[in-house]
């Protein structure tokens, strides 16, 4: 099924008006404030052509005419309509503020909400930082988008054609002026844009590769320091920071050229306007006044003109951005509930000709024709080389991956017939790299299990030998993980097989849980989960033949697919594969030595 | 004027039963310095500013003549326009003259050339320095970040060392790329158009420059305001990105364990805390703006009607008149912009505290002033009376004493925390001693300088970190002067030769590709490799093969053998199978030698804790 892996995370999906338009329910709630923010905008818009015209009455009128009639009552209309101008401006960022964050928010918790039932195989492809980069950085483009750049390119455009007719209408020789320098700053801005969104994605890229730098310098540093090469690590930092350099001091020369050109061309206008306008007013064609307006009004234009390519790559980039969300939107989980519950659980897996494919590589089948049959209460360990497919065998018992072909099933009913959160609830997995979140570390444990007692996590927590998250600084209030107090491996591993067996499973997974651990607390955790798996069902993932000694059989799995089960003595003795894998070489060693 | 009830339950945590997940920690030591400095830049941060700033000096003394230049041409403008009302126009309606006008004309037109070369010389300019000071910063946090030792970065954690060079030194580019010109433009304009209001008319200028006191106290308002929800936004996105990406990256566990509702039930809560500071942010700007444009509105009223009055009366021009409310309207446009880049300062300026506090840890490891030379290495290994502690009190090491003769290869065996690492980390200096010595060839190697060092003594360990880059490169890692042929052969000698040429590209394979992902063993082969073609006298393992399994392990096995063969080695394992190539064992438990021998004796001895250890061993074998 092609589709449940989802689009390749590294490259940009079409975008394109369309997707911005399918996101349209998200406004849809708010409709009104759209509304609102669209009439403040244009009433601004309005004001701002009032003031200069008012300005322009006040000079042709009272001043040119010494008429004090109307000067204080024309000031007065300037200073209510100023007020005005404000209030709209307040309301319109008022309201703006909580409809933007609102849409955001609620596309940002889908997101989350969509990303959490997509499967391992979508998950397995894409890192969480490229799914962070959808969550944050576009979703901020597309609130940007509609609560400011779509009201300002309504409102920019309209401002734009009226003050232009009102120029015309005033003096058209100099109208004629302004609307054609309108023109070529759009269409420059636009070209500027477009390269500097070019630049910018390259200075991106080197920033990124710097970062990768930075990355090594820090993970890898022991290894070098112990081989003693900060210089060689340092020069190449500053090869590729001296490369970033130069790719930013092209961006600057080109933004300096962009916002230099901006600043110019109005005052250009100026000089035609100034000259144009003055011999219209010697001449008769035009008032004082209205050369002022004129030129107040003109000066007005230069942020709506110049801010149309600023607004249009805004539009761009939330279209792409817009795309980029579809794109995990439009995954529909591959892994879907079924509808029926085992009422009276008993345990009994089997794995029934099963193959197992990725679903980025159809062809290579990583399991063929497994068949186990797991009793209830029984446990069986897998053991394999690297890469035969262990984990993916235990991963298809929850279906966090579906089999290919074949079925698993418990208790005789077939796993993707089982209500999701039922099945999962039946089977538990101490995973080899154990994940920790940051959070409490109850929260941590009774992740399978929100309703655990005190009494439970207790013997949890002696089972897996973790005691030690009690004598933690809050006990298990403190919080670990990443964010949070640091754990040893082996206390990690502790933790998520204690999560594991509080989840009180029929199914119990546990994969190489052990490895991390010392030998004596090994003995110790075994000794416990001995008495745990007497009556559970149990698949265990075995590097190490003490861990094999939990089971009562064993299964050796061979480039996918299942050779040999039985006795792990018999397989000893047997099966010449087996022993390779289990035995040290140091055994054949010391006995060749003793001979 | 804003609703500060919204932050209240913010601020507090853990208290509700939502917030509860989340669990107690220690105040991350970067989020109280950001605490601090929200407002203004701490000590630390302003030396380093100065320090940085300094080669620059007449750098940015140009630059002020330039950026007084532009403004004065700027502003030049409107004073202009204003005479080409006044004395321009006159002259035409009284006799066709056109010159007055032309040659104000062209004084607009010169001065509009000058604004521009000015202002493109003035981005570029400071672009430069900028992007200098930026690169600056880069090299020097790197290297010093080398330079600090394993024991800081044990406690700072990679993490951190990252963000300090990608989110704090983005910061302050963001700062350079467009708070810098703003913050200049918007003083230079605000003094320059208060002067020539003034200077064109007093009375009039005295009433526009009313405004000050309001747009002073609004100004202010906003900056300590936004100081404030910045912090808390600052940490609501935190939360945000972290429960983010430990869901995703970690949601094997959260579907197998059937976390979504509870997951989404945090997510909702910390998006929406997210949104409240958010709220909180943006309605401080919705306050800020309009306050700006109402005050300017005001003013421009007030200047009208003042202004308008004194036309009337003939005390001023219509010229003067026109003039004032192109000014005004200069002098409010960058105000409004200062509410946009202030964040951007806040930011920046956190960043440099933090980056100040980085740089000026002192490395726990000093170079000897005077590095003795070491001609030729032996390899012989002495500890001497050597006591050491992570924490001051509880040492790990009390007095240990070991000497490992040249070419000896000496397992080190023990429970966990009985010192063995600690041991291994003394001997590559990762750490120094707090008493007694450790001597190479008889050299204290505090005495040695750090590439004598390096050169002479390498460790692996079980992280056997691979950079990105060929398999070639990552072997040559270890000598980076070595040829393609030397490479090989390092390889050949640890028998890794067959599998690297099996990879799609040979040894140019990229390892960081999916192609090119390496098991595990082989990533341990690769890093003996690299060891290997270091060619060390003394060779430090520490658990290096504890994370294979067994079928690598005995390949790594092995190679071992090849790779120990005439120089010294100390092994440090909790498995017993790699201390089987041992000449010599060494028992410790809670920092002390307990049991010391050769394999052979220690388990003929029959009794003690090696023997017992080994017979444990064979067990689980069987």
């Amino acid at each position: 099924m092609p589709d449940s892996a989802g689009p390749a995370p590294d490259q940009d999906p079409p975008a394109g008006v369309h997707s911005l338009w399918r996101l349209r329910g998200y406004l849809r709630p708010h409709a009104l404030s759209m509304t609102i923010m669209l009439l403040a905008s244009l009433g601004g818009v309005g004001l701002s052509i009032a003031i200069p015209l008012v300005t322009k009455a006040l000079i042709d009128g009272p001043v040119t005419h010494h008429e004090s009639r109307g000067l204080i009552g024309l000031g007065l209309l300037a200073l209510a309509l100023g007020v005005l101008e404000a209030v709209l401006i307040w309301w319109r960022r008022w309201v703006q503020s909580a409809t933007v964050l609102d849409l955001e928010t609620a596309l940002r918790g889908d997101l989350y909400d969509h990303l959490q039932q997509l499967p391992m195989s979508f998950h397995s492809r894409w890192q969480s930082g490229q799914l962070l980069s959808r969550a944050t950085t576009d979703l901020s483009a597309i609130r940007r988008f509609s609560g400011f750049g779509l009201i300002f390119l309504i409102t920019n455009v309209l401002q734009l054609t009226i003050v232009t007719v009102v120029l015309l209408e005033m003096y058209w020789p100099l109208g004629l002026v302004v609307a054609a320098t309108a023109a070529p700053i759009v269409w420059l801005s636009m070209r500027f844009e477009r390269s500097y969104v070019l630049i910018s994605r390259r200075v991106q890229d080197e920033q990124g590769d710097l970062a990768t730098l930075a990355e090594e310098g820090a993970v890898g540093i022991r290894v070098i320091k112990s081989f003693g090469r900060s210089e060689h690590v340092s020069a190449q930092y500053e090869a590729a920071a001296r490369s970033l350099h130069a790719t930013s001091m092209d961006k600057v020369r080109l933004s300096a050229k962009f916002w230099t050109f901006l600043e110019v061309i109005p005052n250009l206008a100026v000089v035609v306007v100034l000259l144009l306008g003055a011999i219209g007013v010697g001449k008769g064609y035009l008032t004082p006044g209205e050369l002022v307006a004129f030129i107040t009004l003109m000066l007005s234009l230069v942020w709506p003109i110049a801010s149309l390519g600023v607004i249009l790559a805004m539009a761009q980039e939330a279209m792409t951005a817009a795309a980029r969300i579809l794109e995990i939107f439009d995954t529909t989980p591959a892994i879907v509930t079924g509808t029926r519950e085992i009422e009276r659980p008993r345990g009994h897996v089997r794995f029934e000709h099963v193959d197992f494919a990725f679903p980025d590589a159809p062809d290579e089948l990583v399991l063929h024709d497994v068949n186990l049959d797991i009793a209830p209460g029984e446990t069986v360990a897998l053991v394999g080389a690297t890469g035969s497919g262990k984990t993916i065998l235990t991963a298809l018992v929850p279906r966090l991956y579906d089999v290919t072909a074949g079925r698993v099933t418990i208790d005789g009913v077939d796993v993707r017939e089982l209500r999701l959160r039922h099945l999962r609830q039946l089977v538990a997995t101490a995973f080899e790299e154990p994940t920790l979140f940051s959070m409490s570390a109850r929260e941590n444990l009774t992740l399978g299990r929100a309703d655990a007692t005190e009494e439970e996590i207790h013997s949890a927590l002696e089972v897996s030998q973790a005691g030690f998250a009690r004598d933690l600084p809050w006990a298990l209030d403190t919080r670990i993980g990443e964010q949070g107090m640091a754990l040893s491996g082996g206390q990690r591993q502790r933790l998520a097989l204690a999560r594991a067996v509080l989840a009180h499973p029929t199914v119990l997974v546990l994969d190489d849980t052990l490895s991390a651990l010392d030998v004596h607390t090994e003995r110790l955790v075994e000794e416990a989960l001995r008495r745990v798996l007497a009556d559970t069902t149990g698949l265990v993932v075995a590097h190490r033949a003490s861990t094999v000694l939990l089971a009562d059989r064993v299964a050796l799995i061979q480039d996918g697919t299942i050779t040999h089960v039985g006795d792990h003595r018999e397989l000893l003795a047997t099966v010449p594969a087996y022993r390779e894998l289990l035995a040290a070489e140091a055994l054949d060693d010391t006995e060749g030595g003793a001979a | 004027m804003n609703q500060p009830a919204d932050r209240a339950d913010i601020g507090t945590e853990a208290d509700t039963d939502v917030r509860r997940w989340r669990g107690v920690a220690e105040v991350d030591a970067d989020e109280a310095a950001e605490r601090m400095t929200a407002g203004g830049l701490g000590g630390g941060s302003r030396r380093l500013l100065r320090e940085l700033l300094a080669p620059y000096r007449r750098a940015i003394q140009a630059l002020v003549l330039i950026v007084v230049v532009e403004n004065a041409a700027r502003l030049s403008i409107p004073y202009l326009v204003k005479e080409g009302i006044d004395t321009g126009i006159p002259p035409i309606q009284e006799s066709g003259d056109l010159d007055p006008l032309l040659l104000i004309v062209g004084a607009v037109l010169v001065a509009t050339l000058v604004q521009a070369v000015s202002r493109n010389l003035f981005l570029v300019r400071s672009g430069r320095i900028g992007q200098d000071v930026l690169f600056e910063v880069r090299r020097r946090v790197f290297r010093h970040f080398q330079a600090l030792s394993p024991a800081f970065h044990d406690g700072y954690t990679s993490g951190r060392v990252i963000s300090r060079q990608t989110s704090d030194v983005d910061a302050i580019y963001e700062m350079l790329e467009t708070g810098f010109d703003g913050l200049v433009t918007a003083a230079l304009t605000l003094v320059g158009t208060a002067g020539i209001l003034v200077l064109l008319d007093v009375k009039l200028g005295l009433v526009a420059l009313l405004c000050g006191p309001f747009l002073a106290w609004l100004t202010n308002w906003f900056r300590k305001e936004s100081a404030r929800s910045y912090q808390v936004t600052r940490e609501k996105v935190a939360l945000v990105i972290v429960h983010f990406v430990e869901s995703m990256g970690g949601i094997r566990a959260v579907q197998a364990f059937r976390r979504e509702s509870r997951n989404q039930e945090i997510f909702d809560d910390v998006n929406d805390q997210y949104r409240a500071a958010n709220l909180v942010a943006f309605r401080l700007v919705a306050w800020f703006m309009p306050g700006i444009r109402l005050i300017g509105n005001i003013t421009i009223a007030l200047v009208l009607l003042y202004g308008g009055y004194r036309a009337y009366q003939g005390e001023v021009t219509i010229g003067v008149l026109a003039a004032f409310l192109l000014y005004l309207r200069q002098f409010f446009e960058p105000m409004m912009e200062i509410s946009q880049f202030y964040n951007t300062f806040q930011s920046a300026s956190a960043a440099l505290d933090k980056l100040a506090g980085v740089l000026d840890q002192e490395p726990g490891v000093p170079e000897p002033e005077r590095p003795r030379d070491l001609p030729q290495a032996r390899g012989e290994v002495r500890f001497e009376h050597v006591g050491f502690a992570y924490v001051e009190g509880r040492p790990v090491l009390p007095d240990l004493h070991l000497t490992v003769p040249a070419g000896q290869t000496l397992a080190l065996v023990g429970t966990t925390g009985a010192g063995k690492t600690t041991l291994a980390k003394l001997a590559t200096r990762f750490y120094d001693p707090t008493s007694g010595r450790v001597l190479l060839d008889g050299v204290d190697l505090r005495e040695l300088a750090s590439d004598t060092l390096r050169d002479r003594v390498v460790m692996v360990t079980q992280e056997n970190y691979l950079f990105s880059g060929t398999v070639a490169d990552n072997i040559r890692f270890g000598r980076p002067t070595a040829t393609l042929e030397e490479v090989v052969a390092a390889a050949g000698a640890l028998g890794a030769d067959d599998f690297i040429r099996a990879l799609p590209d040979g040894y140019d394979t990229d390892v960081s590709n999916r192609g090119g992902r390496l098991s595990a063993g082989q990533r341990q082969l690769v890093a003996f490799a690299r060891a290997f073609l270091a060619d060390p006298a003394v060779l430090i393992l520490d658990e290096a093969t504890s994370s294979l399994d067994v079928p690598s392990e005995r390949l790594v096995q092995r190679a071992l053998r090849t790779v120990l063969a005439g120089r010294t080695a100390v092994i440090i394992a909790h498995r017993l199978s790699t201390v089987e190539i041992a000449d010599r064992v060494v028992v410790m438990e809670h920092g002390r030698i307990v049991e010391d021998g050769s394999p052979e004796e220690l388990v003929a001895a029959g009794s003690g804790r090696f023997s017992d250890l080994h017979r444990a061993w064979l067990d689980s074998l069987a």
